[in-house]
């Protein structure tokens, strides 16, 4: 079909050839801006970046007394002023492991079968809604429901257990969210073509979708390990204890049905609850919490890097 | 039309709804064995649900709902007692985005063949010879015979398509549907993908699906034109656009819809 084109204005007139690409005043005036603008988006990320680098910077500072390998694998000792974070290292270890035992087969799976089998109906919906609504619900209240159905109700007592379980709770919404969002971002022609040969859904999955969103979905699953590391209320009330010593340099140390320590919460009673405390060893503890967490992330960044690297298309 | 026929397709009245709205109505049409024939009408008419009716792909969209009969090669395919891997194994399909799966050219062709083996490995020897087979039948062999283990997804659109073709072969499927195979390509590959139709004419029905008035009249045997879900004149193809019997079949394909 044949439109008409007319030209929404006339080109202005010019009288001087040699002028045509010199900048007016109105041009100058935008390049101005531009620059200022510039300028101002650039500070803003200075700013962003500098009180990560104050904090790490005067956090070592602090520690710099107490840091060395003894300092990791030493229980704290004399009503914690001294000693190192041996148990409170190792608890999270063990529940962020066990969690994530529980909940990222649970949450790929039931990720899996959301994407790629359940059809558009009233109970799906619901599902959905479900876990993008827990995704947001406050640790606390998993904490509460925690307390209630594992230490009380299936009497697991306050132990490694139901901690992890209380975690593993509060981590599968959100690993069952960001493992359909992997698997959405495979093509959807990829699957129609897989159909069309005479694939079944699961030939599908297992031949295409999952290695093609298998970094995404790693991704998802590791950030949720330093977020249930870092949890504090979830372990409190199923789990944490103040002080427990257990035997050093074994990390064979916690059974599932024992009380542990953790490091975010050694961290709050030794700033706030134990007086006396040397200025070191509470700093000391924040960089081990600190360098924890971000090792955790840098492990999701390299992998994913490593398995964009391969991915398929 | 002539009467002592085979058909490879044949429907009867077949409804199709997506939900409540109904996307194909009354259909029931005849295509004639290892022919080219071809299906134009106007965007969101049904031909491409229609194609996918022929190997119940369908199914796989959600919310859909079918009466009236289908067969293939005169069997119902909707019977209780049909496979949808083995119909589908029969009756390929080919998308108007060339779909080549993110693995090798080699792997891609192997693909459906290790879909439907229970045999996991087969022989070198044996798959090399599949995949130069399904190749020179593309007329891509002598393009990617040094390309084996790339990905399928880097090549060219048009050597995409071809070998979205190519990779239906090893299953010997009776029938190819073809979705508006040649709309993402330029000139020179949609001739090379029509001339490769013309080549797989006899040992194939083919039923392609385009907005390409010339390339149906180019290509196909015979001519379906549907508007709003149903068939509104089916001729061959000559007939069809010389001398069409219906004024809305006049007027679609001398441009007035569009
Ligand atoms: N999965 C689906 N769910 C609901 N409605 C659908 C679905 N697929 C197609 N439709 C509707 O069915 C009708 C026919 O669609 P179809 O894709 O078969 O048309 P088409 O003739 O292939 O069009 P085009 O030329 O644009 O490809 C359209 O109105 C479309 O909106
Ligand atoms: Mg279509």
């Amino acid at each position: 079909m044949a439109t008409d084109i007319t030209p929404s204005s006339s080109p202005t007139e010019i009288t001087d050839p040699s002028l045509m690409f010199t900048a007016t005043e109105q041009s100058r005036k935008k390049q101005l801006m531009e620059n200022i603008a510039r300028a101002i988006f650039f500070v803003m990320t200075l700013l962003m970046i500098l009180p990560l680098v104050l904090i790490v910077v005067y956090l070592f500072v602090k520690a710099a007394p107490v840091l060395s390998p003894e300092f990791l694998f030493t229980n704290p000792a004399k009503g914690m002023r001294a000693g190192g974070i041996w148990a409170p290292l190792l608890g999270p270890i063990y529940i962020v492991i066990t969690s994530l035992l529980v909940s990222a087969p649970i949450g790929v799976l039931a990720a899996v079968y959301l994407n790629e089998y359940a059809r558009a109906s009233w109970f799906t919906r619901i599902i959905n809604l479900a876990v993008v609504n827990l995704a947001g619900v406050p640790s606390i209240v998993h904490a509460l429901f925690g307390v209630g159905a594992f230490v009380y109700f299936a009497k697991m007592g306050r132990s490694v257990l139901a901690a992890s379980l209380t975690l593993a709770i509060m981590t599968l919404p959100v690993i069952i969210a960001s493992t359909k969002e992997a698997l959405n971002a495979v093509p959807m022609a990829f699957r129609e073509a897989c159909w069309n040969t005479g694939a079944t859904r699961w030939q599908t999955i297992r031949g295409i979708v999952l290695p093609n969103s298998i970094s995404g979905i790693l991704t998802g699953i590791i950030l949720q390990v330093s977020r249930a590391a870092g949890e504090t209320a979830p372990i409190m009330f199923t789990g944490a204890v103040f002080f427990k010593a257990i035997s050093e340099r074994d990390v064979f140390a916690y059974g599932l049905f024992d009380r542990f320590m953790a490091l975010s919460m050694h961290l709050y009673q030794l700033s706030t609850q134990v007086p006396g405390v040397p200025e070191a060893l509470e700093y000391g503890t924040a960089v081990v919490l600190l360098g924890a967490v971000l090792t955790v992330n840098a492990l999701a960044i390299v992998l994913r890097v490593y398995l964009r690297s391969r991915k398929r298309w | 039309m002539s009467t002592d026929k085979n058909y490879s397709i044949e429907t009867n009245q077949l409804n199709l709804w997506y939900g409540d709205f109904q996307a194909l109505i009354n259909v029931s049409v005849k295509i004639p064995d290892g022919l080219i024939t071809g299906l134009i009408g106007p965007s969101g008419c049904g031909k491409t649900t229609l194609l996918r009716c022929f190997n119940r792909v369908n199914e796989r969209y959600g919310n859909v709902t079918t009466t009236g009969e289908v067969e293939i090669l005169g069997k119902n395919i909707y019977d209780a007692d049909v496979s949808l891997t083995e119909l589908r194994k029969n009756v390929g399909m080919v998308f108007q985005r060339p779909n080549p799966l993110p693995i090798s050219v080699y792997e891609n062709i192997l693909f459906g063949l290790r879909v439907h083996s229970e045999q996991r490995i087969r022989k070198k020897s044996e798959t090399d010879e599949i995949v130069e087979t399904a190749l020179r039948e593309v007329f891509l062999w002598d393009d990617l015979k040094d390309q084996l283990k790339v990905k399928a997804t880097t090549l060219q659109l048009e050597q995409q398509q071809k070998l979205c073709i190519a990779r239906l072969l090893p299953l010997k499927p009776r029938v190819i549907l073809m979705d508006e195979p040649c709309s993402a390509l330029d000139s020179k590959g949609t001739g090379t993908v029509e001339e490769l139709m013309l080549e797989l004419t006899g040992q194939y029905t083919i039923l392609i699906v385009t907005h390409n008035m010339a390339q149906a009249r180019r290509v196909s045997d015979e001519c379906i034109f549907m508007l709003i879900g149903e068939i509104i004149e089916h001729n061959r193809t000559e007939d069809l656009f010389l001398t069409p019997q219906n004024t809305k079949t006049a007027d679609y394909i001398e441009g007035r819809y569009g």
